[in-house]
């Protein structure tokens, strides 16, 4: 469990590195369009990604680079893709809102809030007519539940027993709209029972018990006891994307959140790092850390600093692969346009 | 197989049966095609041959069951989505669209999209405005998509078939109004091109460029054109993205001539793209301006007459076409 624990410690802090770095290189110019990040949210993509197979399905959207990252995709051919570059994991064609991983079976980042469902549905379908033991782990956030499309596809994934986990990142945010003020019913897992679909709520913010959910929820998906929902309590500390400052967020109830402690703050914790070694951790990561400590030091201070500094290259080469690769040409988005048409010539 | 009168549901019917029987990653999917055998007995008879699995009731959820084609598509079904009515597909738009239209591109070329969405579409009888439409014109503006619209027997078993094999999202367009119309079929007959039109009757002074439903309403005034003494050239388009130019090229080096003939509204219709294309293509070529007859500018009226009146006819387009070779239009019959 500890070496488990290390790697998803790393994982959250290599999505954070990368992400705090997205967003600089999005304020020089070397990223476009939107730009949604993740911190605060990084122990449900990583709890959850631990907990898959290979041979699983992951449906994701737009924001999701660490959904990317936690699957295997190299930290360049993701940077890349921000970047608009031909040796981004889309090819350029699809950036920061449609990371694709065939290899991988990351099935894509979808834009239009909603998508996610039907595509899951459609996948999980295809496992179920083969007969295989694989699941399809279908990311959505709370401003999701609203759209007819979650209502129509848990109802599906229900009435032919699909084998789909639906993972709810509620940040409490549709961007600006306060979850009390566009949910009759604010706790997303309690809108599955109309579907028969078991469905429960756990801290988003604690890796250790998102890994432990997900995984016994896969079990159970695998076996072909039918989809799953869980709906996993985060706080984005950033706002919706770029663009925005999140000035409709309380500063309390921000506070709330700080005081509540960073899930980085948690995995550390959990990975065992003694407080004493915790309080000389420069302070962005320690937060409440101090109090959740105590057990025996596995993650020692060195080798948390060397971790860090571990990522902090990895992030780096990420953004020199990014800059070195050739913008793609538009003989490559026809190619991409055409990649199923296998030579035929159209008049 | 060879059938002289074969209906064309019988033909879609008779596909998609080929086409389950040869491969296990087909499936069909949508409103009432499994035991109810499809609303206009288009999946007759597969439910029982092929088991829930294969051929699929669905909620009625076009939206999500659409969307559930796309990521069956991903890992390699070659799911056929039914839409009971064009009118429907509406909901499924976001599917179509933004998902199957865009996802292999949008992953830089990393994924198959082997969907086949088919609906009916066009004017019916008395069916009024919520149902009487068709959307060729939205679909068309998709890069990304294809659009087949066959309007015989035979061409609806090649096409529905090739979209089956392909590999590309492909939108089957049938018409309400052609499911009970009757033409020759023969299984074993090579198919041409999905994508090319056909030159359903040779002709000197005119070109009508037509598809779909409009293709039976062509040729007949065609038959009266002849009988006063114009020679029209009546191409099927059968597909409308892409568009084989060729062949209209071809007919206008002949004729210098061109009417265009839809049966949905005129404002921004498929029609405008074949017009404004061909008038790019061959301006030089054309002795007047081209023509369109199509639909009014109306949403279609419950009333009977009104319905009639607002699409195109066989006497409206006998009058276009005369118009077009400098004849008066004829005295109206009674």
């Amino acid at each position: 469990m500890t070496e488990l624990l290390k790697k998803m410690l790393r994982d959250m802090l290599l999505a954070r590195a990368f992400e705090e770095r997205a967003a600089e290189e999005y304020a020089k110019g070397n990223i476009g369009g939107f730009l949604h990040l993740y911190p605060g949210e990084e122990a449900v993509g990583v709890g959850v990604l631990h907990a898959a197979e290979p041979a699983d399905y992951v449906v994701s959207t737009y924001r999701e680079h660490v959904h990317a990252l936690a699957r295997g995709l190299s930290p360049g051919a993701v940077m890349a893709e921000l970047f608009g570059r031909k040796d981004g994991c889309s090819g350029g064609m699809g950036g920061s809102m449609h990371l694709f991983d065939r290899e991988r079976r990351f099935m894509g980042g979808y834009a239009i809030v909603g998508e996610t469902f039907p595509v899951a549905i459609g996948i999980a379908y295809a496992i179920a007519l083969r007969e295989l033991p694989e699941a399809v782990i279908c990311f959505f956030g709370d401003g999701a539940v609203n759209q007819g499309t979650f209502h129509e596809s848990l109802n599906m994934a229900a009435l032919w027993r699909l084998p789909v986990l639906f993972v709810c990142e509620n940040n409490h945010y549709q961007i600006g709209t306060e979850i009390h003020r566009h949910s009759a019913v604010p706790e997303v897992h309690k809108r599955a029972c109309a579907y028969h679909v078991p469905a429960r709520r756990v801290d988003g913010m604690d890796v250790l018990a998102v890994y432990h959910a997900s995984g016994e929820a896969l079990a159970q998906v695998r076996a072909g006891n039918g989809p799953q929902l869980l709906e996993f309590e985060t706080y984005r500390f950033r706002g919706h994307s770029m663009a925005d400052a999140g000035h409709y967020r309380p500063r309390a109830e921000v506070q709330a959140y700080e005081r509540r402690g960073d899930p980085i703050d948690v995995a550390m914790a959990e990975a065992g790092m003694d407080e004493a070694a915790a309080a000389r951790i420069p302070a962005d990561h320690v937060g409440r850390l101090a109090a959740q400590l105590g057990r025996d030091g596995h993650l020692d201070e060195e080798a948390f600093e060397s971790m860090k500094a571990a990522v902090a290259a990895e992030v780096e080469a990420a953004v020199a692969f990014a800059e070195n690769s050739p913008e793609p040409a538009m003989e490559d988005a026809r190619a991409a346009l055409d990649c199923n048409r296998h030579g035929e010539v159209l008049l | 197989m060879k059938n002289d009168a074969c209906l064309y549901w019988q033909a879609l019917n008779r596909a998609l049966d080929a086409e389950l029987a040869a491969d296990d990653d087909v499936i069909v999917l949508g409103e009432d095609v499994g035991l109810y055998g499809g609303s206009y007995r288009v999946t007759e008879g597969l439910y029982a041959r092929y088991g829930e699995w294969r051929v699929r009731d669905t909620p009625i959820s076009e939206s999500s069951f659409t969307g559930l084609g796309v990521g069956a598509a991903l890992v390699g079904l070659r799911p056929v989505v039914e839409i009971m009515t064009i009118n429907f597909a509406l909901l499924a738009l976001d599917a179509i669209i933004n998902m199957a239209a865009k996802i292999p591109f949008m992953s830089g070329g990393q994924f198959p999209m082997p969907l086949v969405v088919r609906m009916p579409g066009g004017v019916a009888r008395q069916l009024a405005a919520q149902h009487s439409q068709r959307l060729e014109q939205t679909l068309m503006n998709v890069p990304g998509l294809r659009i087949a619209v066959p309007a015989t027997p035979q061409d609806a078993w090649w096409q529905l078939r090739q979209a089956i094999r392909s590999d590309e999202p492909i939108v089957v367009l049938e018409h309400e109004l052609l499911y009970f119309s009757k033409g020759p079929l023969d299984e074993a007959a090579e198919a041409p091109p999905m994508h090319r039109a056909e030159v359903c009757r040779a002709g000197a002074d005119l070109t009508i460029v037509t598809y779909s439903r409009m293709r039976e309403l062509s040729l007949r005034a065609a038959a009266q054109l002849a009988e006063q003494g114009i020679s029209a050239e009546v191409i099927d388009l059968r597909s409308l993205r892409p568009i084989d130019w060729e062949t209209c090229l071809a007919s206008l080096r002949k004729t210098h001539r061109l009417l265009v003939v839809e049966e949905d509204s005129r404002f921004a219709g498929a029609g405008a793209e074949v017009v404004a294309t061909l008038a790019e293509r061959a301006f030089f070529t054309l002795d007047q301006p081209p023509r369109r007859v199509a639909g009014e500018e109306l949403p279609i009226a419950y009333n009977a007459r009104l319905e009639a009146a607002s699409i195109p006819s066989a006497p409206s387009i006998v009058a276009a076409a005369r118009e077009i070779c400098g004849q008066q239009p004829p005295e109206e019959k009674s």
